[in-house]
């Protein structure tokens, strides 16, 4: 392998990394708010696909961007109120449970209304431009999906460390009583929080499918495992290690297929998590047990 | 001012508070003692609205609050300062002064100075996390954030649990200070030594029923409280 497929190979590793980290991030927040694996997540993913293509058919493409934006954020608000809310006081495998629930109705009722096949994604204009670095030959979007990417991270952070809403996010993350004996709203927070995860999935869905170019009822479900992986591997409940997980995933997985082990690429993954479960289950920047109050 | 009348709570399948009533009027300082379990955490928390009574009302400035949820209740100037202090430990301390003002959307500066000066450590721990702090300066930065709300009426749940006695008395200074600025208190205690000294008005709660009341002068000299709560044999 020369110089310019090693770099072409990494270029592709961290534009899927880019996306995944902005999927991830979705796990990480949601389960820093209410201690859940939103096992959903990849559906919402998937959904803001769907929503894509079909708004895209009508509309102009800034606004079909719009649609789909706001669509997939109150698609995640929406299940956040029927499917997690009702159970607020009870204990943590429920709402596990409805969200593995939820998962499933995403993928089946996509399925049933859209069918099975895969429904081609739409080209948005400039973003499948290729552009020529050097001897490196890509596509603009796989410039743009880390760049992106990052911006939101920081985005991200500044929001969480520097403003009200944040400061109120953390509270609620580290504890409800005292959060609401501050006045402050838990539904509105948690719905919040569900809304800045599904906003990144759909910018990630955006990214991730312009590059695929289909989407079908189950084209979620493992990116979203992969997701997951990378929440827990960078410390699930952390921001920062989000981006980290879901570059690393992305970049792996892309050297695996590179160097002609496509087979195994998915395999290495979830070989990523058990390790990463056996040697340091909080993750890379993962919270140290401070239950102690 | 505050109202509470005949107030029932279960809690975890018992009935915690058996029908209580009691009042606290402006500028008072009113305490609440008793034993561990004798309900007085659980009708501090039925007011703040953490939990919903089964029976009875809870009337604040002359409006029905039962039924509100506690967000509201900290809008309408009702504060808890909750046992074991429950600071945000991954907060800074200026942070955690911050958020005690989160329905607020004014100019804090005065407030934060109040703060400084009532609890001067705070100044100097600013940016430290809260988490670092000692118990004490822990307790301290729980009362400075409950004042940031600017309450009317601020209850506090055993403020001197686990603390140094030298600590619990700058403590009990610094809410009578508060008081004298004009917010009413509602404290619930065990040291009730140091409780009934400060107070206007004391309530016993025994196993879910008010056993005894009077001002905090009367509760001192009586023999059957000398024996159960300040450990002297007459």
């Amino acid at each position: 392998m020369n110089i310019n497929q090693l770099l072409q190979h990494a270029l592709t590793g961290i534009s899927v990394g880019g996306c995944y980290a902005l999927i991830a991030i979705g796990y990480t927040l949601v389960y820093g708010i209410l201690r859940l694996i939103n096992f959903a997540h990849g559906d919402i993913f998937m959904v803001a696909g769907y929503f894509m293509i079909f708004s895209f058919a009508v509309m102009p493409f800034p606004v079909a961007i719009v649609v789909t934006l706001v669509g997939t954020t109150v698609l995640g608000i929406l299940i956040e109120k029927f499917a997690y809310s009702p159970l607020r006081q009870a204990p943590r495998m429920s709402v596990m449970i409805s969200a593995i629930g939820v998962s499933y109705l995403l993928q089946n009722l996509a399925t049933y209304l859209f069918t099975a096949l895969p429904k081609a994604y739409p080209a948005i204009p400039g973003l499948k431009q290729v552009i020529k670095i050097g001897d490196i030959s890509t596509s603009l979007v796989t410039i743009l999906t880390p760049i992106i990417t990052i911006l939101l991270v920081v985005l991200l952070l500044w929001l969480v460390n520097r403003t009200k809403i944040g400061m109120a996010m953390r509270a609620v993350s580290r504890d409800y009583e005292a959060a609401s004996l501050m006045g402050i709203k838990l539904n509105q927070v948690i719905s919040f929080t569900f809304a800045i995860g599904s906003l990144l999935a759909a910018v990630g869905s955006i990214l991730y499918f312009t590059d695929r170019m289909t989407v079908f009822p189950f084209s979620g479900s493992l990116p979203g495992l992969k997701c997951f992986v990378a929440a827990v591997f960078g410390g699930i409940g952390s921001i920062p290690g989000a981006l980290v997980g879901g570059f690393f995933i992305g970049i792996c997985e892309t050297v695996i297929k590179a160097i002609g082990l496509s087979t195994f690429s998915d395999a290495f993954t979830f070989i990523v998590l058990i390790v990463m479960l056996l040697i340091r289950p909080t993750g890379l920047f993962g919270e140290k047990n401070i239950d102690k109050v | 001012m505050l109202k509470v009348e005949n107030l029932k709570v279960n809690f975890g399948g018992i009935e915690a508070v058996k029908g209580i009533s009691f009042e606290v009027k402006e500028g008072e300082i009113v305490t609440l003692i008793g034993s561990n379990g004798a309900g007085k955490s659980t009708t501090l928390r039925a007011i703040s609205g953490l939990v919903k009574p089964s029976e009875g009302r809870i009337i604040f400035e002359g409006s029905d609050i039962t039924k509100i949820g506690s967000s509201e209740i900290v809008g309408k100037g009702i504060t808890l300062c909750p046992e074991g202090r429950r600071i945000f430990p991954d907060m800074t301390v200026l942070e955690n002064i911050k958020i005690g003002a989160y329905l607020r959307n004014d100019d804090l500066t005065n407030d934060i100075e109040k703060c400084h000066r009532l609890f001067p450590i705070l100044k100097e721990r600013e940016n430290q996390l809260a988490g670092t702090l000692s118990g004490g300066e822990q307790q301290m930065l729980a009362v400075a954030r409950s004042l940031m709300s600017r309450p009317k009426i601020m209850m506090l749940d055993e403020p001197s649990l686990g603390l140094a006695p030298l600590v619990v008395k700058d403590i009990f200074n610094i809410l009578k200070e508060i008081n004298e600025e004009g917010v009413t208190i509602l404290l619930i205690e065990q040291n009730a030594n140091m409780a009934l000294r400060l107070a206007d008005k004391a309530y016993v709660l025994e196993t879910g029923t008010i056993a005894m009341q009077g001002s905090g002068k009367e509760l001192l000299d009586n023999p059957k409280i000398k024996e159960a709560y300040l450990g002297k044999k007459n």
